[in-house]
């Protein structure tokens, strides 16, 4: 059993966690992701890792209550476990396996949107222990959800965005992204994670720029080990799986379209589960639908 | 009772009409008559043929002579001598073309259902309460074992048998590898009868870590460096989907029969409990003709779907297993034979609505020895549908090999290791099952895990 160690809600509903886990803790790297299971009767869920301490054997996951498994999840206390937390699962970051010297003369933009900003925590705080300090910029609706704002400051040059421009750069990722470089910010690479549409607007932008652009998939996932192929993407025109071609792709080779159309594969099926945790059932009659 | 010994005692199956509706086993097994009474029929040959016919040479004769005798626990001990799987063995094996493919008794009439006489002392015993028994001294020596399906499940029992501490290594939270997220409840109870052999390997003192992906979680390496294992034995199956690449496949509503089986098998998404979604498809085209194919088949078909298997040879070269053939034909699947999919259409909001297939002709024979399918040009049509279950084989996962340093693989990703003794070209790792050999069947993955813990006892043993 994965023991909860630390609970802390960062907002109405984005929780973090600290759960041991000896062998996450010593192989994760960044880029990488976890699966876990509530309990025995849970769904495989696949979270991204957002912080690693091998000496006390603890992995850090934020994540955001959007169905049934994460609301169930944020019902756990400290010192309840998960049934199931199994990885470090797909391929590390590449920049964990640039030179150093070459990763250092690189200009890194990382964008982080909403629970994204947890796996960009991981690549910033990688980097910042070898020496290198880039640039990110972190969107968020509003304010009042910005989530991890002083970790993210003390590992990057933090740009912070708000759709409703209550807080930071008036706009959301793109405006802020376009107005560094109409102040003459050049870029070697734009590692982008968050929501699949905002990952796509900025493989748009990028695009247009002409800055290499990563971002990190989180299509429907089973097994997470290759073996189910639910998770399976067009990359360049050649089908990949998130799960163990990735997470990480070329962004202006993803064909964003067709990966946001298969996430509605079991969204009814979802949303039922989702009100049964939430509410005990998930036939209302109000609507008058049904009759 | 009066006999037709030609004949085998018929076996006790669920109705087709009822089965077709839910997930229970559809074949029920004897009863102590119907046992005894197939038992009679063997003729306790002096050179045994149908044990030649055994990948792990189980004393055939010798426990169906305990049958005879209605000593359920002797036949038990016989066959434990050789099998740490005799119930799923004699629910799964392809006995036709093995043991009872080389009975005497078929040569003029039918052979010795040895398989149902398997499954029946396996399932007596454990209502019995019989468990195999385990090592009285240790060796002091530990062995990891990686996969915990049907190779790596025989080689830690046999180990464990000779007194080696050995420890499985899972990458999902189930242990049972293909026995769990493969092969549906229909035709495998998990909990009643895998659940309950693995159970047994335990009781043999094998201890099995599950959600330790091996490659990720940590390394060949790392477990003989640091954790002290002096031998691993990789059993790691063949996991790889394989999709057509024709156009359509990305559409909702396509799945790999890996996908769709896992869900109803490993999630349970067939039970309500389950909060695993399942697609209950109106009308599902399964792609393929192995026992997979099957399976898939007759998952959707007891949720509900109108059952469409399209391949692209004739009946007579359906790799899956006649009886599978048989049952499923029975619940009412419908075969489309000597058809090849084409292109999978979708709706405007991405949805599976239809399959173009095309007809085809057997040609000369290939490679396989079989005769090779050809189309027959102008010859399209559609199948509408809402689901597709693309069934086309698996290839081995290199997450194992890509991470192990001098571990040798062939072209095809599998691992290559000697068929004796499973040694690998890495020094103590041996391999065997579908990881060596690509997809093959349960009893030949157990084979291969019992000459590896030959294999393996010998390398510990000599120190090389």
């Amino acid at each position: 059993m994965f023991r909860i160690e630390r609970v802390e809600a960062l907002s109405s509903n984005i929780y973090l966690m600290d759960v041991y886990a000896p062998r996450i803790a010593k192989n994760a790297l960044p880029g990488q992701f976890l699966i876990v299971r509530v309990d025995e009767d849970g769904e495989r869920v696949p979270l991204t890792i957002c912080d690693y301490d091998a000496e006390a054997g603890t992995v850090q996951i934020v994540f955001q209550t959007v169905g049934a498994e994460s609301y169930r999840m944020a019902q756990l206390k400290v010192g309840d476990s998960f049934a199931d937390f199994v990885g470090p699962l797909g391929r590390p970051s590449d920049l964990c396996e640039m030179p150093l010297e070459e990763l250092k003369k690189m200009k890194l933009c990382f964008i982080a949107g909403g629970v994204g900003t947890a796996p960009v925590y991981a690549q910033l705080k990688w980097l910042k222990n070898q020496g290198v300090t880039a640039d990110c910029i972190q969107g968020a609706r509003s304010k009042d959800i910005l989530i991890m704002e002083d970790e993210m400051a003390a590992v990057s040059n933090l740009y912070i965005c708000t759709d409703d421009g209550s807080y930071g750069i008036n706009g959301n990722v793109c405006v802020a992204l376009q107005k560094l470089y109409d102040e003459g910010k050049r870029y070697d690479r734009v590692i982008a994670i968050g929501p699949m549409i905002m990952m796509k607007f900025v493989c748009q932008l990028t695009k247009e720029l002409e800055i290499p652009t990563i971002v990190s998939m989180n299509p429907i996932m089973v097994d997470g080990t290759g073996m189910c192929g639910a998770c399976r993407l067009m990359v360049g025109g050649e089908v990949k799986f998130a799960c163990v071609d990735g997470p990480e792709f070329d962004g202006h080779k993803v064909d964003f379209p067709q990966a946001m159309q298969r996430m509605a594969l079991y969204k009814t099926e979802e949303g039922r589960l989702y009100l049964e945790a939430k509410e005990g059932a998930s036939h209302h009659g109000g609507c008058g639908s049904c009759n | 009772m009066a006999m037709d010994m030609m004949k085998k005692v018929p076996v006790r199956e669920q109705d087709p009409q009822v089965r077709a509706h839910n997930f229970e086993e559809v074949c029920l097994g004897y009863n102590k008559e119907e046992a005894e009474a197939e038992a009679l029929r063997c003729l306790s040959c002096k050179n045994p043929r149908c044990v030649e016919g055994c990948p792990v040479s189980i004393n055939i004769p010798g426990f169906i002579n305990k049958v005879k005798e209605g000593d359920v626990a002797g036949a038990y001990a016989v066959i434990s001598e050789s099998s740490a799987l005799p119930a799923i063995c004699g629910r799964v094996c392809p006995q036709e073309s093995q043991c009872e493919g080389k009975c005497v008794r078929g040569i003029k009439g039918e052979s010795v259902s040895i398989g149902k006489l398997e499954r029946y002392v396996a399932d007596t015993a454990r209502e019995m309460g019989i468990k195999p028994q385990g090592a009285s001294e240790k060796k002091g020596k530990k062995v990891a074992v990686i996969g915990s399906g049907p190779s790596g499940l025989t080689c830690a029992g046999d180990l464990a048998k000779m007194g080696y501490d050995v420890k499985i290594f899972e990458a999902l939270h189930k242990a049972g590898g293909v026995l769990v997220y493969g092969i549906p409840e229909f035709r495998l109870p998990k909990k009643a009868v895998v659940q309950k052999e693995i159970e047994n390997v335990q009781a043999l003192g094998v201890e099995i870590e599950t959600d330790c992906v091996i490659g990720k979680s940590t390394t060949i390496d790392a477990l003989m460096e640091e954790e002290g294992y002096d031998a691993v034995f990789v059993g790691s199956g063949a996991g790889l989907p394989k999709f057509m690449n024709i156009p359509g496949e990305q559409a909702l509503g396509v799945f790999s029969a890996n996908e769709y089986l896992t869900r109803s098998n490993l999630m349970g998404a067939f039970s309500e409990k389950s909060r695993t979604p399942i697609m209950r498809a109106k009308k599902a085209v399964i792609v393929g003709g192995g026992n997979v194919a099957m399976d898939a088949a007759r998952t959707a078909l007891r949720l509900g779907a109108e059952v469409h298997v399209v391949y692209r040879r004739s009946e007579a070269e359906l790799p899956a297993r006649a009886e599978e053939v048989h049952h499923a034909k029975e619940e009412g699947i419908i075969f489309d034979l000597l058809t090849n999919p084409v292109e999978i259409h979708a709706d405007e909001k991405g949805w599976v609505k239809g399959i173009t297939c095309i007809r085809m002709e057997l040609g000369e024979p290939d490679a396989s020895g079989r005769r090779r399918p050809v189309e027959v040009p102008g010859s399209e049509f559609d199948i509408e549908c809402d689901c597709v279950i693309m069934s086309l084989g698996t290839s081995p996962n290199p997450l194992i090999s890509s991470t192990t340093k001098g571990l040798e693989t062939n072209r095809r990703r599998c691992i290559v290791a000697d068929e004796g003794t499973g040694q690998t070209s890495k020094k103590g790792v041996f391999a065997g099952g579908d990881a060596v050999t690509g997809a093959a069947t349960v009893i030949l993955a157990m084979g291969a895990g019992k000459a590896a813990a030959k294999g393996i006892d010998e390398y510990l043993s000599s120190g090389n």
